[in-house]
């Protein structure tokens, strides 16, 4: 599904934050994106999807050359990867219910057509009673559970979840985390990066660390 | 079955969607603001510069239809008689469509303001003046009637207000370069304004342009969404002060009409008599409406392709 071959990142004319990573992501598969704050998570997970561009270094996905890729071949890919990212970054004249179908809203499709694949989903992540409402009116927690709604309605094949319990109670962090396991066995590979090895222990997942830029299996 | 019939009532709740950039926030509201007073002043500069062309072409056509043969008296010589032969080569003048002699009572008219009523004005040595109309259409042979005046019409000069036309057309055109001048620059102005506030309102939807982004939209999804609300505010913005200029307008043309009914207002009537503004100085108001309206779509099109080059 993911493949990296000898990948190196530097911003500008800085240091290398990423060094010579290889590594693939099979399909249907489940691993942690562990490592120290600052150690190029968030750069690794921005180069799986695609909005960086590496410095050097191979990168397929879905069996495409990243760097092959125009604009709108981005875009198309990008449907297959569900993203949450660590500061939510729901829209705030949106409610839950309209920043959840945004991802079908943008693919043109009609909201006759999904509206009760929304309802389905907000009822899913807990958020059935909360699906009218704004964001600011929403805890940390429900704002954590309507991205990853978001990442997962059009049912990508891949999800890219950066500390998606980072803002959240422990009791919800394993909420938060038995859903991505449920997500996993229904046929979505996850990667999960984080840095709560309490998280990491309650689940026997495959362990991917950064470590001054580059990548370790910790099996 | 009770969760499915919920579910069926919640599908029915749904409110229509928000639009994708928001409507009503403090960046559009002001860009909206700056749009319309921006079409505000470039549409009044438009309407004022055609006005003021229109008023010094009529004044010129005015002033340059009539001519004046003045007839001394000239010892010696019988003034009716030569008035009577100055009426008769006027006449004969190709381009010369009537020329009527004043009577001594219409020449004492004159007069009255400096003179003042009862003078006995056949004491005076008067001049006599003779009103000559030009034709509309030839062009008149004037150079001629002042050869033949001179030959043969005893004291008679021509007065065809040639410097005061030349005077006046020097200052008129004057008047029309520095407009036009104006108006370009309140036009760079209006442009820069409007598209410095519309990219200041993109900049402030940015997180919009990422978020869209990073879900999967296509980069001519994003422009065209954008394009469309700018466009929207641009028309909104336009329209507002397009209308006001041309309402403000209208009521100076309606101005002078209403000043005749009072007392004194038939001189203040002549004065702005002339401002009323035709079609082609509303045109040249819609006209601006659609390039402020056009500039605020494009300004919009170019900082969202901006900003998601940035982005990557």
């Amino acid at each position: 599904m993911v493949r990296f071959q000898n990948v190196g990142l530097r911003y500008g004319v800085g240091p290398e934050v990423l060094k010579d990573v290889t590594f693939d992501i099979k399909a249907n598969s489940f691993q942690f994106l562990t490592g120290p704050s600052g150690a190029g998570k968030t750069s690794l997970l921005r180069l799986l999807f695609l909005s960086l561009r590496p410095t050097r270094g191979l990168i397929t996905l879905f069996e495409q050359d990243a760097a092959r890729l125009d604009a709108d071949e981005v875009a198309t890919l990008r449907r297959r990867i569900g993203l949450v990212f660590q500061d939510f970054r729901l829209l705030d004249h949106f409610t839950t219910y309209e920043n959840v179908a945004l991802p079908l809203r943008v693919q043109g499709r009609a909201e006759s057509n999904y509206r009760a694949q929304v309802i389905e989903l907000l009822h899913w992540v807990g958020l059935g009673d909360r699906m009218h409402v704004l964001p600011p009116v929403l805890s940390g927690g429900e704002k954590q559970r309507a991205a990853i709604a978001r990442a997962l309605i059009s049912r990508p094949e891949l999800l890219l979840a950066d500390e998606p319990t980072g803002n959240v109670d422990p009791p919800l962090a394993r909420r938060l985390l038995r859903l991505f396991i449920e997500l996993h066995k229904s046929g979505t590979s996850v990667v999960l990066a984080t840095h709560d090895m309490m998280l990491m222990d309650q689940y026997d997942g495959r362990r991917l660390v950064l470590a001054d830029g580059r990548l370790y299996e910790d099996r | 079955m009770k969760s499915n019939k919920r579910r069926e009532q919640e599908t029915g709740l749904v409110r229509p969607s928000a639009s994708i950039v928001p409507r009503d926030t403090v960046t559009s509201r002001a860009l909206l603001m700056v749009i319309a007073i921006m079409t505000f002043v470039a549409a009044l500069i438009v309407g004022a510069v055609g006005l003021v062309r229109d008023a010094a072409t009529h004044w010129r056509t005015d002033m340059v239809r009539e001519v004046t043969i003045q007839v001394r008296p000239v010892q010696g010589r019988d003034l009716g008689a030569e008035i009577g032969k100055a009426v008769e080569v006027a006449g004969r003048t190709p381009g010369i469509a009537d020329a009527r002699s004043l009577t001594r009572e219409e020449t004492g008219r004159l007069l009255e303001p400096w003179l003042g009523s009862g003078v006995d004005l056949s004491v005076l040595p008067l001049p006599r003046l003779i009103a000559v109309r030009l034709a509309e259409k030839t062009e008149p042979d004037l150079a001629g009637l002042r050869k033949a005046l001179s030959e043969e019409v005893t004291g008679a000069t021509l007065d065809d207000h040639r410097s005061w036309s030349a005077r006046l057309a020097a200052i008129s055109d004057a008047i029309v370069v520095a407009g036009f001048a104006t108006l370009g620059l309140v036009l760079i102005a209006t442009v820069l304004s409007v598209s410095f506030a519309t990219r200041g309102a993109v900049a402030a939807n940015r997180a919009i342009v990422e978020v869209l982004h990073l879900i999967g939209a296509r980069d001519s999804f994003i422009a065209s969404t954008f394009q469309r609300h700018f466009l929207a505010v641009g028309l909104k913005g336009g329209l507002i002060g397009g209308a006001a200029a041309a309402l403000l307008f209208g009521l100076t043309g309606i101005v002078p009409g209403l000043l005749s009914w009072i007392p004194g207002g038939g001189e203040a009537a002549f004065l702005t008599g002339q401002f009323a503004l035709d079609q082609q100085g509303y045109a040249g108001i819609a006209g601006i409406v659609v390039l402020v309206a056009l500039v605020t779509t494009l300004a919009s099109r170019v900082t969202v392709r901006w900003t998601l080059r940035e982005i990557d």
